[in-house]
């Protein structure tokens, strides 16, 4: 309901509990599936479909409502977008920071550095701190890749893509803040073709890796990390892509207006913040 | 710092003797060794400190709660800003700061100096829930567990049976150590962290899997010194207890001696023939040390974590399976460790023997050895 | 879809269910938490009841394990964090001038989280083999390799409630940026409006860290990655890095909102002005500001380089002066106050006094050469229930007697209220403070079952635990008692309380609290 003088609250909504009930079904489905009971996978299966019929349902119900918001509720909305990829960032710092950590001190440690001398000696005679890591501490527990992940293959033009996909990303945002729909429609397309791309590319990426390569998850600290930090990008990427999406859909119906599009700079924001994490990586993860 | 600390001390006085909350179990020990000395005075300098701050900022809150009350006609002034005082109360309490920082970081890089000067060297691991010393230049090495006499009146319902036996503090073997010389200790771990702590030396270091932390001491008087694992590292962690006898330099030269050779009979047993009466009494022995903590002293085990040995089906089936078992340990779970790595092959048939006998899986057999070393190819 | 009517509340059960009001969320919060003190402190009951006496008596030491380690994840994430948002939903849109939180069905979603999240954590318990049993901090590999099944199920419950706290701070973010009444500028905010501001930004900032270290723990266990094991090349050690990272400024967003309400509390039985406000701004800034990089001083004895063990010791110690201020600037708000003592009053000035005695013990701790002693002792149990039990809760306490008034319309009984404060405050004394004398003796923590010289100050612990644990049971008979009737509350409710929602606003306040932003002047 709106107040008086401008304030808006929403109506009761059944939204917000069904998305508990269907979080806590999928998370229950997800440990149910790696624990390899029978019914783990379907209800996996469940729960991320009813998330994603509880998204669109939600999501229709605000894109109805939204003629209504007014300025303060589309502010509020603005930030807590920017709150969220803030807390997306700290995610990503986590596994960053595990990487550093890996690299740059435990590494040597195990190499015998520091007042390790004696883990080095005693534990680890054999090992040799060298990164990409090419002969784990214990080789038959952890079976270490043939070679390292290169940079400028595969990497190097996946870079390109999302790089370029950020600024196609631009030019269309810019055009719909001019009202040139088909321009605008054109260049969401075009964003969209470089992100499906970039995970097509990437996914080529893995399959190299698992394949020839022998880099898995389980090759020590250094699939550990790839994975889990190109892994999680690339989630991230795929949330991206449905958002930018579902934005072309909405372009298309014309849901916008020059200067009331939200959802649309939401889900720029959310591209470009999954773009600067893929700086990040090509840096740390493949070049350095 | 020696001045302040008088000071210190003797305004404690006043209060009430430190000595006698030491006495009384409720403070700090001072401990044996010099920089558990140190370590005792820095606590007490701290502590005091922070009694002399507490004791007047509640005074000024206990005076305006007496004073300033309303049904005393108090009135309430108005200020609610002072610079002065601001500055001065963020500024004092840094200096104050400061004035612990200095002697603690003293005290800290004595305690973390190397040791490559020290004269005895031992690796210490944990285990879960024992631990293992390794003498390393010595070239003997031996598992140290909670004593059985412990063991026994753990679940007793007579508190009595626990007095005088240094309940939960004693082991069966213990580390031994010379008097007056430095010491390296090598900590690490077979499984998940321990801590190795005895708090009158003042060492306390984590025994992590994989990595090797290292720490020393020089304990100047002889004597029996204990302590406990301080990390929770699963199950037993409260029954880990640590001892260290101190010996005097021809005791301690001693006590080596006879390691080493029993070291040597050890080897020996090995290639011996045992008698099944033999077997089954030594495995008691293995098996209440090492084995009981999970598979109970029964063999009943704990349901949905640790399998009952009563009737189990590898320890009255296949020999082979259950000689596997043992000493590669099993493939899905960790907490079943390999003990082939750790156990003798006379310990290893002896323990194999009387699981295979005892809980009532009458089997009958009795492993020699020689079977065990066979089994390890 | 909008309509114009202003105090008409949906009823029945979608009342709750659906609900989009700052009040009713905040009253679900507050009472999902006040349910896991029950749990969390039933446990606690447990696992003093076992340490009456040396010896194993009553429970299985594995068993004894996993109510540690429920007791502390459910009183940390179950308890103290939802009861502050509890009040932070009940107090921010009214402290601020606004008609309720800026995203309101966020909001709902944030809370009915939390039910499924420690559901989850809960039936852990009633599983094949074990509940979790490491440790409210699961350090690897005790809770990777050798962590029972039910690992997984406390892994994503985790998650669940990050998501949840996530949410949570972004809805109080955005409600105190956003939607603050014309003329309240920042610096007039209510201090438990800036307090709660800069926990939400400490969640945000660190709850994912957590989501982190947990996916990292999960995928350890099982899809053969080696973050902590060092035959991968990974370290056990840096899980606790990571988790830390997360869990130092865990400790510290649950006692800044209490020093928000301790804030507010103190000027208005003192009739007096909140001395030094802006100091009181800056000083909590700044702790949260250091409490990014101190978190190793959980971890001395790991064995770090010396030169990390010298950082992060002085990093700790300079933590104390920010505190210091805050204490000083309570005492100085007292001092020539016109002072009355009501049972919010009583629990406030007993929350600055133990507070300090836990901050103290926290200082000593912090002091890496001593803390070879104390670590994994009961001193550092009894330092951290100072400042979490006579720290957070009474805070909660004093918060909620001061507001209850506020919320229900009615007073609550005064009488019954004195003494559920004299019993708690006795009792949890006995609880605690003979803790740091087990600590200094050499009592490690974590154990169920405890050499003979400790005794006598486990017995008194004990003691003093039953007590305070059936003491509570007045306090939920006080609160249920307030909601039911009594005397009616004026607008004001107390002589010297100041800020809008006791100048502004009736008791009980409006389901909408300001449909017409008021004028701050
Ligand atoms: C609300 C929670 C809370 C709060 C506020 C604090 C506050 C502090 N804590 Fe505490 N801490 C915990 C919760 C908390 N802690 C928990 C849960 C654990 C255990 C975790 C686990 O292992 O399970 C822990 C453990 C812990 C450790 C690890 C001990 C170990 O495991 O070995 C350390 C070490 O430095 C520490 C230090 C401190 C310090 C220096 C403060 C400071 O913020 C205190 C500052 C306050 C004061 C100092 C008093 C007031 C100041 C003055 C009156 C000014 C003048 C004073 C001086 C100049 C001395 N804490
Ligand atoms: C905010 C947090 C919080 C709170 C409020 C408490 C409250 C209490 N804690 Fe908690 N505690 C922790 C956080 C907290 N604790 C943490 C983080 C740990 C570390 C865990 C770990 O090591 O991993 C810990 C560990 C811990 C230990 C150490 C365990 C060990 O190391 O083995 C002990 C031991 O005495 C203890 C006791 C208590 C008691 C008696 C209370 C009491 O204050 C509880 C009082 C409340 C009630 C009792 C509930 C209300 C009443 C009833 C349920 C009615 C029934 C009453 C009776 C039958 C008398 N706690
Ligand atoms: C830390 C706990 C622990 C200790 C100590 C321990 N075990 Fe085990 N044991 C286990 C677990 C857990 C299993 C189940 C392994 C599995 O499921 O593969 C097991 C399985 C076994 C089995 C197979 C039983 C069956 O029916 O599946 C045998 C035999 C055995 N242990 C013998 C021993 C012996 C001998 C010792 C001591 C020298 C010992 N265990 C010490 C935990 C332990
Ligand atoms: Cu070993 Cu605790
Ligand atoms: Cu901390």
């Amino acid at each position: 309901m709106s107040t008086n003088d401008g304030y808006y609250i929403p109506e009761p909504s059944k939204w917000p509990i069904i998305a508990s009930l269907t979080l806590f079904v999928t998370v229950f489905g997800a440990v149910n599936t790696i624990h390899g009971t029978s019914i783990g996978m379907p209800i996996l299966m469940i729960g991320l479909i009813s998330v994603l019929a509880m998204m669109y349902g939600w999501f229709s119900t605000v894109v109805a409502e939204s003629p209504s918001y007014n300025g303060q509720v589309d502010v509020s909305f603005r930030m807590g977008m920017m709150w969220f990829i803030l807390s997306e960032v700290m995610f990503f710092a986590a596994f960053f920071g595990a990487l550093f950590y890996a690299r740059v001190l435990v590494m040597p440690w195990l190499g015998g550095a520091g007042n390790n001398a004696m883990t080095h000696e005693v534990l680890w005679p054999a090992f040799e701190a060298v990164w990409p890591v090419l002969a784990n501490p214990d080789n038959a527990k952890f079976v270490a890749p043939k070679e390292a992940m290169g940079a400028w293959g595969l990497p190097a033009i996946n870079t390109l893509l999302l790089l370029t996909s950020s600024v196609t990303l631009t030019i269309a945002h810019h055009a719909l803040r001019k009202g040139e729909r088909s321009k605008l429609n054109l260049w969401m397309i075009v964003t969209l073709v470089l992100g499906v791309s970039f995970l097509v590319l990437q996914v080529m990426e893995y399959v190299h890796a698992y394949g020839e390569m022998g880099l898995t998850l389980a090759s020590g600290i250094y699939g550990s990390t790839f994975f889990m930090l190109t892994g999680f990008h690339g989630f991230h990427v795929t949330i991206g892509g449905i958002m930018i999406a579902v934005m072309l859909v909405r372009c298309l119906k014309g849901h916008f207006t020059a200067d009331n599009h939200f959802a649309f700079e939401a889900a720029a924001w959310y591209w470009h913040f999954v773009d600067v994490v893929w700086l990040g990586l090509f840096i740390f993860v493949y070049i350095l | 710092m020696s001045v302040l600390l008088r000071t210190f001390k003797v305004l404690s006085l006043m209060f009430v003797s430190t000595e006698l909350f030491a006495a009384a179990q409720m403070d700090l020990t001072p401990g044996v060794t010099a920089i558990s000395q140190e370590v005792y005075e820095l606590h007490t300098l701290i502590l005091w400190i922070c009694v002399i701050i507490g004791a007047g900022v509640f005074g000024v809150i206990f005076y305006s709660m007496f004073a300033h009350r309303k049904s005393k006609g108090a009135v309430a002034a108005n200020f609610h800003d002072n610079m002065t005082v601001e500055v001065l109360w963020t500024v004092i309490p840094f200096l104050i700061l400061i004035g612990m920082a200095i002697p603690a970081a003293k005290t800290l890089i004595k305690m973390e100096s190397p040791a490559d000067d020290a004269e005895v060297t031992i690796k210490i691991t944990g285990y879960q829930w024992k631990w293992n010393y390794d003498y390393m230049h010595e070239g003997f090495s031996f598992f140290s567990n909670l004593a059985q006499s412990n063991r026994d009146v753990i679940n007793s319902k007579n508190p009595k049976d626990r007095e005088g036996i240094n309940y939960l503090l004693d082991v069966d073997n213990r580390m031994v150590l010379p008097v007056g010389k430095k010491v390296r200790f090598l900590m690490t771990s077979n499984d998940v962290i321990h801590s190795w702590w005895i708090p009158a030396f003042a060492v306390k270091k984590d025994a992590i899997p994989g990595y090797i932390n290292e720490a020393h001491t020089t304990v100047p008087k002889v004597g029996v010194y204990r302590g406990q694992c301080a990390e929770l590292c699963g199950k037993d962690h409260g029954f880990m207890p640590i001892v260290v006898e101190v010996k005097s330099e021809a005791d301690y030269a001693a006590w080596v001696a006879e390691k080493k050779g029993a070291a040597m009979a050890a080897a020996a047993s090995d290639s011996k023939v045992w008698s099944q009466d033999e077997l089954m009494a030594k495995g008691e022995a293995v098996y209440n040390a090492s084995c009981a903590a999970c598979h109970g002293p029964t063999g009943d085990g704990v349901p949905g974590v640790f399998p009952a040995m009563k009737g189990s089906a590898i320890a009255t089936g296949n020999l082979a399976a259950h000689l596997d078992i043992v000493i590669n340990g099993s493939k899905v779970n960790p907490a079943m460790a390999a003990y082939g790595a750790q156990m003798s092959d006379a310990d290893l048939a002896a323990v194999i023997t009387y699981e295979r006998n005892a809980f009532g899986n009458n089997t009958g057999d009795a492993v020699q050895p020689a079977d065990v070393k066979a089994a390890r190819k | 879809m909008s309509e114009d009517h202003h105090d008409h509340k949906p009823t029945g059960i979608g009342r709750w269910l659906f609900s989009t009001n700052h009040k009713d969320i905040g009253t679900m919060y507050l009472w999902f938490s006040f349910i896991m003190l029950f749990i969390g402190g039933g446990m606690a009951m447990i696992i003093r009841a076992e340490l009456y006496q040396p010896g194993m008596q009553l429970v299985e030491p594995d068993f004894f394990n996993q109510m540690t380690t429920l007791h502390g994840l459910i009183m940390v994430f179950g308890v103290i964090m939802p009861a502050f948002v509890g009040f932070a939903n009940w107090l921010v849109p009214m402290m601020i001038g606004a008609p309720d939180m800026a995203l309101p069905r966020m909001n709902n979603m944030s809370f009915w989280i939390l039910p499924f999240a420690f559901g989850t954590l809960i039936s852990t318990l009633f599983m094949e083999g074990s509940a979790p049993n490491f440790g409210w901090t699961f350090y690897a590999p005790l809770s990777t390799t050798y962590g029972p099944a039910s690992t997984d199920y406390f892994i994503f419950g985790v998650h669940l409630m990050g998501i949840s706290s996530i949410m949570g701070s972004i809805n109080v973010i955005v409600t105190i940026l956003n939607m603050r009444a014309p003329g309240m500028t920042l610096m007039k905010m209510p201090i438990f409006v800036w307090t709660w501001l800069i926990t939400a930004f400490l969640l945000i900032a660190v709850m994912p860290v957590l989501a982190g270290v947990v996916t990292m723990m999960l995928t350890d266990r099982n899809f053969g990655t080696s973050f902590f094991e060092a035959s991968g090349g990974g370290d056990p050690v840096m899980f606790q890095h990571v988790f830390w990272f997360f869990g130092h400024p865990e400790v510290y967003i649950m006692i800044l909102p209490s020093f928000g309400i301790i804030s507010q509390i103190i000027p208005t039985f003192a009739r007096k002005k909140l001395f030094g406000y802006s100091s009181m701004v800056y000083a909590t800034a700044s702790i949260a500001i250091l409490s990014f990089i101190v978190w190793a001083h959980h971890m001395y004895t790991v064995g770090m380089p010396l030169a990390g063990e010298l950082f992060f010791m002085l990093a700790t110690m300079l933590i104390a002066v920010p505190t210091g201020v805050k204490v000083f600037n309570w005492t100085a708000t007292m001092w020539k106050g016109s002072l009355t003592f009501e049972t919010p009053m009583l629990f406030s000035v007993a929350f600055i006094i133990l507070f300090t005695i836990g901050g103290f013990s926290g200082l000593m701790m912090s002091i890496t050469p001593i803390d070879f002693q104390y670590h994994d002792t009961y001193f550092i149990v009894a330092h951290f229930h100072y400042v979490l039990v006579t720290g957070a809760l009474f805070a909660i306490f004093a918060g909620a007697y001061y507001w209850l008034p506020k919320w229900t319309g009615n007073m609550y009984d005064e009488t019954l209220g004195k003494v559920h404060f004299w019993i708690s405050l006795v009792s949890v004394n006995v609880l605690f403070f003979p803790m740091h004398f087990l600590g200094l003796a050499g009592m490690p923590r974590r154990i169920p079952d405890y050499a003979l010289q400790f005794t006598d100050f486990n017995q008194m612990a004990s003691i003093g635990a039953f007590v305070f644990g059936g003491i509570q049971l007045l306090f939920l008979f006080i609160v249920i008692k307030c909601i039911r009737g009594g005397e009616k509350a004026t607008d004001r409710v107390w002589e010297g309380a100041e800020g809008l929602e006791f100048e502004q606003l009736p008791s009980p306040a409006p389901f909408h609290s300001f449909t017409d932003a008021p004028q701050v002047k």
